[in-house]
């Protein structure tokens, strides 16, 4: 269609907490408990292995998995190596390697369900 | 006349000395070190209105001349009883007895030790200080390298040995936002050239004219506020420091080259506190610090009937609380005695 009026419809940015699908977020939330003490502070993004190649940012993929932005959070998630050294700087104890192993984990089956 | 025992003479003790000697009773203050202040010793100027730390010690210190208080300094308890008849018998390093009817634990906190704390190369890298060891280089008036430069780069880390379960401090030690924003301050007057930076998890400004001051540093000082905590520095040929930390409201790590470090080190549970607890059998907390009867109306009694607590013993404190709670406790030492009509 041509756009006579120079206007175009564009998609909302924010967060639609009511729409999200936050089966990801409650599946995390009891397999890995640890994950609900973050506190944001991004110790694990700044020693990052991943981070310091690529865009990948473990505060953010956990932040948009918990808000339900699961769609942002998978395609982010391959990049990680799980090299683990997030959790030792964590000043709270998030079991990071855990929780990427079962964001991982909950895709695959989510998929062959699809399937 | 009744007498109180009062262990430590920092800002707590020396004010509960003198409340209670006030109200008429006999006070026995107990120091180790060979004079009173504690802590405020080590401090140059004071948040937020930059009071030197030497004049209000001289306050609290002009105030033990009181014809009811006994002061022994240089002096520790070699144990502490509480007889079968509710009486506190001290016996001190020098020979000497105290006995007394109540005891007040104001043994305060002990600085973090920031070694700990190995990835931020305190102890190793020469150009990484302590917020303590910071005070005394504004004593000076001098902010130098250890080379003898004066630095270009600063950055103030919050949070050592604070909220950080790696070296077992759950904690918040509520002091150290503000110090951060108040020594960012004095270095900007000492050092007009130089990039100052505070790196923090969460600024806690939680007393009267602290968010004031936070804004000022903005304002008038152009500190530079970095929300992200520091994951680890490496030292370069330079004798610098390169840090790593997440530049969180950016959402990109973040490397930077600083020419000092300032890492704002925490409080913890003093060796005379845990030491007094344990004597006297007094609860601690899981944060290590002496745990109160309850947190709103009786903060300053223990789980054992006499003994009372004052200042940093029981929590981190600033010194407007501590003193404060120095002069509660002292009132509610004044109710015992009297209701035991001692």
């Amino acid at each position: 269609m041509i756009n006579f009026w120079g206007y175009s419809i564009s998609e909302t940015r924010s967060i639609n907490y009511d729409k999200n699908d936050k089966a990801m977020t409650e599946y995390i939330a009891a397999t890995v408990p640890s994950s609900k003490l973050c506190i944001g502070c991004g110790g694990c993004t700044a020693g990052c292995t991943a981070g310091n190649l690529t865009d990948f940012n473990i505060r953010k993929v956990q932040m948009l998995m918990k808000r339900g932005e699961t769609k942002d959070a998978k395609e982010q998630l391959q990049k990680c190596m799980l090299c683990g050294k997030c959790m030792l700087v964590c000043p709270r104890g998030v079991e990071t390697r855990k929780m990427i192993l079962e964001m991982l984990n909950f895709i695959k089956t989510n998929q062959k369900l699809e399937d | 006349m009744a007498k109180v025992i009062i262990i430590g003479g920092g800002p707590a003790g020396c004010e509960a000395a003198h409340q209670l000697a006030n109200q008429g009773i006999e006070v026995e203050l107990v120091e180790k070190s060979n004079e009173t202040g504690g802590n405020l010793n080590n401090w140059y100027q004071l948040f937020p209105d930059r009071k030197y730390a030497k004049d209000l010690n001289a306050i609290l210190k002009g105030h033990l001349e009181h014809p009811n208080i006994r002061l022994h300094l240089g002096m520790e308890p070699k144990k502490i009883e509480k007889s079968k008849t509710g009486k506190f018998n001290v016996p001190l390093t020098d020979g000497s007895l105290l006995e007394g009817d109540s005891l007040l634990v104001a043994t305060g906190f002990k600085i973090f030790d920031a070694r700990r704390k190995e990835e931020y190369g305190y102890g190793i890298y020469e150009n990484v200080i302590t917020s303590v060891e910071l005070e005394n280089m504004f004593y000076n008036h001098a902010i130098t390298t250890a080379g003898g430069n004066t630095p270009k780069r600063v950055g103030i880390i919050h949070c050592v040995g604070s909220r950080d379960e790696k070296v077992c401090n759950y904690h918040c030690s509520k002091l150290c936002c503000i110090t951060g924003v108040k020594q960012a301050i004095e270095i900007r007057e000492l050092l007009p050239e130089a990039e100052i930076f505070c790196f923090y998890m969460d600024m806690r400004m939680f007393g009267p004219g602290y968010e004031e001051m936070y804004r000022e540093a903005q304002e008038k000082y152009n500190i530079k506020f970095i929300r992200g905590r520091l994951s680890e520095a490496a030292e370069n040929m330079q004798k610098q420091l390169q840090i790593k930390v997440e530049d969180t409201l950016v959402g990109k790590p973040l490397r930077m080259t600083l020419d000092m470090m300032i890492l704002l080190v925490g409080m913890e549970s003093s060796e005379g506190t845990r030491q007094t607890a344990g004597e006297l059998g007094l609860n601690l907390a899981p944060n290590g610090f002496i745990q109160p009867q309850d947190p709103h109306y009786r903060n300053n009694f223990t789980n054992v009937e006499g003994v009372f607590v004052a200042g940093c013993g029981s929590a981190p404190m600033n010194l407007t609380d501590t003193l404060a709670d120095a002069r509660s406790a002292a009132s509610c030492i004044t109710a015992y005695v009297k209701n035991h009509k001692i």
